[in-house]
């Protein structure tokens, strides 16, 4: 049989995701990939991986997953969530494992992640990753444009999800060190591209309002209620391009920031967009969360990008051999030459630490 | 229209730190469209180490860049010097003849559009596929392209509540847009006819990739079929063999 993960509960919304399909925007496909693209990152360094590898995104709550291969490394990296390993699908407690490193598992184990607390996304990273082709350059699934992932949707009980890896090798296991991914409690955008839709007491009233993340939310939209925004005129325009982080103001005045799974396209004003550096923050922040708006300058922004550029580059050193190997975790890391060491500048990556 | 005499104005605006908008105007409009495309192909075509991807609509191009290989002021440059001396000629894009079914057996809203145009159901279909449609853009979901324009007394807002689900390949009216919906979606168009053509083609073979059946510029006819001719040609399509062959488009 070839090695696969059996999904027995699927969790609440559980994709094949990576950095994304940039570069199809022209034809109507966004560019999905995962919420919070540097937990997705350090999910795959953990288990050796590319930091661009598919790996799985579990939305609030997470599936119980059956390992149908030999031996089977992953890793646990986002909103704090409990995770079981139980002897077999039998078994009604297992043992509880921390997050933010990698385990081992071995044929008929199961995988069991619990509800989240103070986040909602969560990414299981698998040594050699899911033998699934890509769909115009990516794994990612977009459900809503029916394109890539496992069958364009989300996990279903008794998928069998395929692996690349029968049985990985034996070594030490890994964990990420000093990183945390709370929600962050402010949003920095820049204002625009249709700021001049709404006056400057209401730029001024977004810009100095807490927002509450509704139920409805998910991965094409956040949903915010707060302080309603009035449009100047009509709240339709001429349909334009959205892009990742643009904050459309409809006709209840109530924002949504546009995500992932996003329409390339819109008939919204967008009263400003969320930068770069800051895009993965927006993928922690869970239903009844509160977040503000700062406004910044694109010169402000682009030296924020730069920053969280080169701290994405610097992201394997936060991986470290939680038993001591010989020679530290980069060498060996290096040695298997699993390791990008380039950084894909794609316009949804984003910074490593809250502010 | 002259070339020489016409002046191209525009507004560049900020959509965050890696991308640009730049509006040539805010309505939808042929010639405006046909700038916007012209500009899309030239900044495709020239290769700017940075720039990532564009998106062409009815009135405006975002463009995805990195600030890192490109800054913003560079690239708003090479956008002035390509609209300075852009041609707005519409460049001579390919011409598509896509069945179409108008039945009120297939599309729910045909009698009504019918009702409230003062035309007969036959009359929609007759008025409907007799103009030669254009192109405008894809977007909102893979390979969904907006064709215009509708002929006035066919002109029709979106529904009110949108239907939770229609299959793909229906036909629908939104304003002045005409629109054949890539796969199945909620909607609120005016559901007039549908085609048995896949809009969104998925790839063959692994080499093969996934690919839009339009692009932007190209002009569309709709040919009206009968239940029977839809139900051969919709057989066909799911089996993957129907693949239509576009004409070389009217000269601009």
């Amino acid at each position: 049989m070839s090695p696969a993960l059996h999904i027995l509960k699927p969790g609440l919304m559980t994709t094949v995701q990576d950095l994304g399909r940039a570069g199809f925007q022209n034809l109507g496909i966004g560019i999905s990939g995962a919420l919070d693209t540097v937990a997705l990152r350090l999910a795959n360094l953990l288990v050796g991986n590319d930091p661009t590898a598919g790996a799985l995104e579990v939305l609030y709550l997470g599936p119980s997953i059956e390992i149908e291969a030999d031996r089977v490394r992953m890793s646990f990296v986002g909103a704090n969530t409990p995770v079981e390993i139980l002897p077999d699908r039998w078994a009604s407690s297992g043992s509880r494992i921390e997050m933010l490193r990698s385990v081992t598992l071995k044929r008929g184990e199961v995988v069991r992640v619990g509800s989240m607390t103070g986040g909602a996304t969560l990414y299981i990273g698998v040594e050699g990753g899911f033998d699934i082709s890509p769909t115009l350059g990516s794994v990612s699934t977009n459900i809503r444009g029916g394109t890539g992932g496992w069958h364009a949707r989300a996990l279903l009980a008794g998928d069998r999800l395929p692996l690349c890896r029968m049985r990985v090798a034996d070594r030490g296991e890994f964990r990420v060190e000093g990183m945390e991914f709370r929600a962050p409690t402010c949003i920095r955008a820049i204002p625009g591209p249709q700021d001049d839709h709404f006056d400057d007491a209401e730029i001024a009233k977004f810009f100095s309002s807490a927002y509450t993340v509704q139920s409805g939310s998910d991965r094409v939209g956040l949903r915010l209620q707060g302080e309603p925004i009035r449009h100047v005129r009509d709240f339709n325009i001429a349909s334009d391009a959205t892009v990742p982080g643009s904050i459309q103001i409809p006709g209840t005045g109530q924002p949504i920031i546009l995500m992932a799974d996003r329409q390339t396209i819109g008939g919204y004003p967008k009263i400003a967009t969320v930068i770069s550096a800051d895009l993965p923050k927006l993928g922690r922040l869970s239903i009844g969360c509160k977040t503000a708006f700062a406004p910044v300058t694109v010169e402000t922004a682009q030296a924020l990008r730069q920053a969280m550029l080169s701290e994405l580059d610097a992201l394997a050193d936060r991986v470290v051999p939680i038993r001591s190997t010989a020679g530290g975790s980069a060498p060996l890391l290096h040695a298997e030459n699993l390791i990008s060491g380039v950084v894909h500048a794609l316009p949804d990556e984003g910074a490593l630490v809250d502010e | 229209m002259k070339a020489d005499a016409v002046m191209i104005e525009y507004r560049i605006l900020a959509a965050g730190d890696t991308a640009i908008v730049v509006e040539l105007g805010d309505s939808i409009d042929r010639g405006l469209n046909a700038a916007v495309l012209a500009l899309a192909r030239k900044l495709d075509e020239s290769k700017i180490v940075g720039l990532n991807e564009t998106i062409p609509t009815f009135r405006s191009l975002t463009a995805f860049y990195e600030p890192t290989l490109l800054s913003k002021a560079a690239l708003e440059g090479h956008i002035a010097s390509i609209l300075h001396e852009l041609q707005p000629a519409q460049a001579r894009g390919r011409l598509w003849r896509l069945p179409v079914c108008y039945d009120s057996q297939i599309a729910p809203d045909l009698d009504s559009v019918a009702a409230r145009a003062g035309l007969t159901p036959a009359q929609v279909a007759e008025r409907h596929s007799g103009t030669v449609y254009h192109v405008y853009m894809l977007g909102f979901l893979p390979g969904l392209a907006y064709t215009g324009d509708v002929p006035p007394e066919l002109v029709l807002p979106r529904h009110v509540s949108p239907r939770p689900r229609i299959p793909a390949g229906m036909l629908g009216i939104a304003m002045a847009m005409s629109l054949i919906m890539p796969r199945e979606t909620p909607s609120g168009l005016n559901l007039i006819g549908r085609s048995p053509i896949a809009m969104w083609r998925r790839a063959k073979t692994p080499a093969d990739s996934d690919a839009a059946l339009l692009a932007p510029g190209d002009k569309v006819i709709y040919q009206p079929v009968s239940v029977r001719e839809y139900e051969q040609l919709a057989a066909k399509s799911a089996a993957g063999e129907l693949d239509l062959v576009p004409e070389l488009g009217p000269a601009a």
